[in-house]
């Protein structure tokens, strides 16, 4: 059996058409790790490192919270007091 | 009588420091969750009441939390203020309904993303076909920058790079993202909240990723050049 580089010998299009498709997939509940395609692609594996990277540093990086203008309060205030609330 | 209905000016932050102090005193005499929590049942009993001054203190403690995740939500500073106070007003409207299912804090985080929804609906965004609408020509070749070193081992990921990548997300994606990988909403969960498949919400989230991914990449590509 002829080895197949997991980096170079796959082609363009044959990852341009698995990661087309990836969105279905997912939504389907299909578990992509074991797809024929990822076991053998270094390429397709390596985009969903980076995806998983992402969606980790959103949750280490991101919860932090920012203070709003000190007239909001005010502005609730005034809102309640109209009877707006 | 009139009087007695008019509100009194209230400094949020006065009367936060004062909540702390009480709490503070409480937690150490005895078990600090316990008695930290029973102070803020007695802050929300309050507020429920009516009474103001401690409705000022729970806005104090939990302004940040909703205006962080309007802003999350919206990406538009000014949209995030008025949501926020449209949260708040909401609050004030419904406090008396909360029962103590869940914790305060998230029912306060469930009324706020839906206050959020409302106010994308009443826009026109449709959250059933968010990428359809958003974003008619997404592409997927293969990842374009096939051969530089991937986003984790290179630690490109900043928070202020993330933050501007997730602000310049179209809507749709925008929303499913922060729900998901920073709220730490389930797909089951987003899905009732938007009203689409659970599958639709996962596949609404792996494109918002990828378009995140594009967007981290940029940068580190031309620092390569």
């Amino acid at each position: 059996m002829k080895y197949r580089d997991p980096v170079n010998d796959f082609p363009d299009d044959e990852c341009a058409e698995f990661q087309a498709s990836m969105p279905a997939r997912i939504g389907a509940g299909e578990d992509l790790q074991n797809h024929p395609h990822m076991l053998t692609c270094e390429r397709c594996r390596a985009l969903v490192r980076d995806l998983e990277a992402i969606a980790e540093a959103a949750r280490q990086l991101m919860p932090v919270e920012e203070e709003p203008p000190d007239e909001l309060w005010t502005q609730i205030q005034m809102a309640i007091e109209r009877g707006d609330a | 009588m009139n009087q007695e209905k008019k509100i009194k000016t209230v400094n949020p932050e006065a009367e936060a420091t004062e909540t702390e102090v009480f709490a503070s005193k409480l937690e150490a005499k005895d078990s600090p969750e316990g008695t930290a929590q029973t102070a803020d049942q007695q802050i929300l009993a309050r507020a429920q009441a009516g009474d103001h001054a401690a409705f000022a203190q729970l806005y104090s403690v939990h302004k940040r939390r909703v205006y962080s995740l309007c802003l999350r939500m919206l990406g538009n500073v000014a949209e995030a203020e008025d949501l926020t106070q449209e949260a708040f007003l909401q609050l004030h409207r419904k406090i008396a309904t909360f029962r103590g299912d869940s914790a305060f804090s998230t029912w306060l985080h469930r009324l706020t993303i839906n206050v959020v929804l409302m106010n994308l609906r009443r826009k026109g965004l449709n959250l059933i076909s968010l990428d359809e609408a958003l974003d008619p020509s997404p592409e997927y070749g293969p990842a374009r920058s096939f051969g530089a070193p991937d986003l984790r081992l290179s630690g490109s990921i900043d928070r202020m790079t993330l933050e501007k990548a997730v602000e310049a997300l179209p809507a749709g994606y925008r929303l499913i993202f922060v729900l998901h990988d920073i709220e730490g909403y389930e797909h089951n969960e987003i899905a009732t909240m938007l009203d689409c498949s659970i599958g639709n919400s996962k596949s609404q989230l792996h494109k918002a990723r990828m378009k995140l991914r594009e967007a981290l990449r940029a940068p580190a590509e031309e620092v390569a050049k």
